[in-house]
C-alpha cells in the first residue's frame, strides 16, 4: 500500500481510493453499535450504552440526539465529530423553518449532513468526519424515514440498519427478522431491542432506546420500560425453544 | 418613501459587503445573488441629484415607474383571482398601454408588478430561477409561503438602496390557495385580498363590497374585472387593458384580456 497517498486527503490513490475516507470508516467500525428500524407508525433508534466509570454521571453521554421536533439521529464513531454535525444540523433545521415556513424533511436534513461530510473529503488540510449516522423521523406529510450517512458523504434510505461495532452481525439479524409494514409499534421496538441484544453484553442495562410515533415528539424509553421489553422477548424465546 | 429620499440627496453612496453567505438549500458559503457577485465584492452606488423629480436643470427623468398602476388579487373558494391594468406612465406621459404586469413565475405561481418595472421583473425572474432550483433539489413544488419568503429575503438585503417593488405572490400549493404581498421595504404579509398601486383605493371599494367566499369562478372574475375597470375610470395613471388570471389547484389560467374602453361601453350601456 502506497503510504504517500494518505497525506493530503484531496489526493486519489492509483487504484481510485480516498484512503482517509476508508480509514474514517474504520474509526466508525470501532464505535458502539447503533440500530435503527422504520415501522409503519413508529421509528426506533437503539444504541449500545458504553460502560461508564463508577464516578461518571451516565446522563452526559447521550448518543441519540434530536435535531428537530420531527427528526432525531444516532451515530457511531468519534463523539466529538458527531457533536459538530449535530449542531450544524440543528441550526439548519431552524433555518429551513425560517425560510420555507415548514419543518425540514428527513431527506433534506440527511442531504445537508451528507454534503457537509463530503465537503470535508475535498478540502485542504481537513480530515473527514469519523462518524456514520442513522437519521430517522417523520416528514410533514406523515411518511416515516430512516437514512444512513457515512464518512464519504453518501446517504441511503433503509428499512432497518445498524452501524458501528458488529454492524454486520446485527444487519444479518435484521435481514432475517424484518417484516414489511410492521403495523404494531411493539413489534418494531422489539425488533430493534432483539437486534441489539445480539451484540450487547449483559442485556437491557446497556441499551438506550428512543422512539418517535407519528405526530408525537421523540421519547427516550426509561430503563424499566426497556427491561419490560427484554423480559417479554426472553419469554417469547423460551416459548419457541 | 425611501425612494424619493434617495433620489433627492446630493449623492448617495452605498457600499456593502456581500461576504456573508446568503444560501438557501445545501450550499454553504454560496452567494446566491445571481449576477456574478463574488464574495468580498464591494458594491458602490452613487446616485446623482439630477435624477430627482424636482430638478429643473438636469436631464429628463428616464426612469419609468409603475407606481401609477392598479393590481389586485383575492382568494375565494375556488382559488385566487389576479387582475391588473396595463398602463405605464413616466410623469404625465403614458409610456405604454400594453404592459404585462403579471409575471408567470412557473405554471402554478404568479407575481404582480407595481413600482419600478425593471426591479419587479428582474427580481421575480430571479425568484423563478430560485423556485426551479428548489423543485429540482427537493423533488417537490415550492410552497407559496416559501417562494414569497425567498423574494422578501432577496430584496431585504437591498433595503434603503432605492429598490421600488410592490408585488403579490399568488399560487396554489398543498395548503390550498396562497396569497402574499411582498415589497421592497421588506414587508411580507399573508392575506385574502390585496390591491396595490395608485388606483388601489378605487379597486378596494369595489372588491370589498362584492367579495363573498362562495363566489363562482365566473362571478369572481367579473368582480376582479369590474374593480380594475373602476380604478382605471378614476385614476389617471391606470388604464389600457384588464388582464385577468385565475389560480386553481392545477395551476394558473389566463382568463381574459379586455380593453378598458370596451368594458366602459359594456357597463355604461344598461344605464341608458
Amino acid at each position: 500500500m502506497a503510504m504517500s497517498y494518505d497525506r493530503a486527503i484531496t489526493v486519489f490513490s492509483p487504484d481510485g481510493h480516498l484512503f482517509q475516507v476508508d480509514y474514517a470508516q474504520e474509526a466508525v467500525k470501532k464505535g458502539s453499535t447503533a440500530v435503527g428500524v422504520r415501522g409503519k407508525n413508529v421509528v426506533v433508534l437503539g444504541v449500545e450504552k458504553k460502560i461508564v466509570a463508577k464516578l461518571q454521571e451516565d446522563r452526559t453521554v447521550r448518543k441519540i440526539c434530536s435535531l428537530d421536533d420531527n427528526v432525531f439521529m444516532a451515530f457511531a464513531g468519534l463523539t466529538a465529530d458527531a457533536r459538530i454535525i449535530v449542531n450544524r444540523a440543528r441550526v439548519e433545521c431552524q433555518s429551513h423553518r425560517l425560510t420555507v415556513e415548514d419543518p425540514a424533511t428527513v431527506e433534506y436534513i440527511t442531504r445537508y449532513i451528507s454534503s457537509i461530510k463530503q465537503r470535508y473529503t475535498q478540502s485542504n488540510g481537513r480530515r473527514p468526519f469519523g462518524i456514520s449516522s442513522l437519521i430517522v423521523g417523520f416528514d410533514f406529510d406523515g411518511t416515516p424515514h430512516l437514512y444512513q450517512t457515512d464518512p464519504s458523504g453518501t446517504y441511503h434510505a433503509w428499512k432497518a440498519n445498524a452501524i458501528g461495532r458488529s454492524a454486520k452481525t446485527v444487519r444479518e439479524f435484521l435481514e432475517k427478522n424484518y417484516k414489511e409494514d410492521m403495523e404494531s409499534d411493539t413489534d418494531t421496538i422489539k425488533l430493534a431491542i432483539r437486534a441489539l441484544l445480539e451484540v450487547v453484553q449483559s442485556g437491557g442495562k446497556n441499551i438506550e432506546l428512543a422512539i418517535m410515533k407519528r405526530d408525537e415528539s421523540m421519547k427516550m424509553l426509561a430503563q424499566e420500560e426497556i427491561e419490560e421489553y427484554v423480559t417479554a422477548i426472553e419469554t417469547e424465546k423460551q416459548k419457541k425453544t | 418613501m425611501a425612494l424619493s429620499s434617495v433620489l433627492q440627496s446630493e449623492s448617495a453612496d452605498f457600499s456593502f459587503n456581500i461576504d456573508r453567505s446568503f444560501s438557501f438549500g445545501c450550499g454553504f458559503g454560496q452567494t446566491d445573488l445571481g449576477f456574478g457577485a463574488a464574495p468580498g465584492d464591494r458594491l458602490n452606488f452613487a446616485i446623482k441629484a439630477s435624477l430627482g423629480p424636482d430638478d429643473k436643470d438636469g436631464p429628463e427623468r428616464k426612469i419609468e415607474f409603475l407606481h401609477g398602476t392598479t393590481t389586485l388579487a383575492f382568494k375565494f373558494q375556488h382559488g385566487v383571482i389576479v387582475a391588473v391594468d396595463s398602463r405605464a406612465t413616466a410623469g404625465a406621459y403614458i409610456a405604454s398601454q400594453t404592459v404585462k404586469k403579471v409575471i408567470e413565475i412557473n405554471p402554478y405561481l404568479l407575481g404582480t408588478m407595481a413600482g419600478g418595472a425593471a426591479d419587479c421583473s428582474f427580481w421575480e425572474r430571479l425568484l423563478a430561477r430560485q423556485c426551479r432550483v428548489y423543485e429540482l433539489r427537493n423533488k417537490e413544488r415550492i410552497s407559496v409561503a416559501a417562494a414569497s419568503k425567498l423574494l422578501a429575503n432577496m430584496v431585504y438585503q437591498y433595503k434603503g438602496m432605492g429598490l421600488s417593488m410592490g408585488t403579490m405572490v399568488c399560487g396554489w400549493d398543498k395548503r390550498g390557495p396562497g396569497l402574499y404581498y411582498v415589497d421592497s421595504e421588506g414587508n411580507r404579509v399573508c392575506g385574502d385580498l390585496f390591491a396595490v398601486g395608485s388606483g388601489s383605493m378605487y379597486a378596494y371599494g369595489v372588491v370589498d363590497s362584492g367579495l363573498r367566499q362562495d363566489l363562482s369562478v365566473e362571478e369572481a372574475c367579473e368582480l376582479g374585472r369590474r374593480a380594475i375597470y373602476q380604478a382605471t375610470y378614476r385614476d389617471a395613471y391606470s388604464g389600457g387593458q384588464v388582464n385577468l388570471y385565475h389560480v386553481h389547484s392545477e395551476g394558473w389560467t389566463r382568463v381574459s384580456q379586455e380593453d378598458v374602453l370596451k368594458l366602459h361601453h359594456q357597463y355604461q350601456e344598461p344605464k341608458k
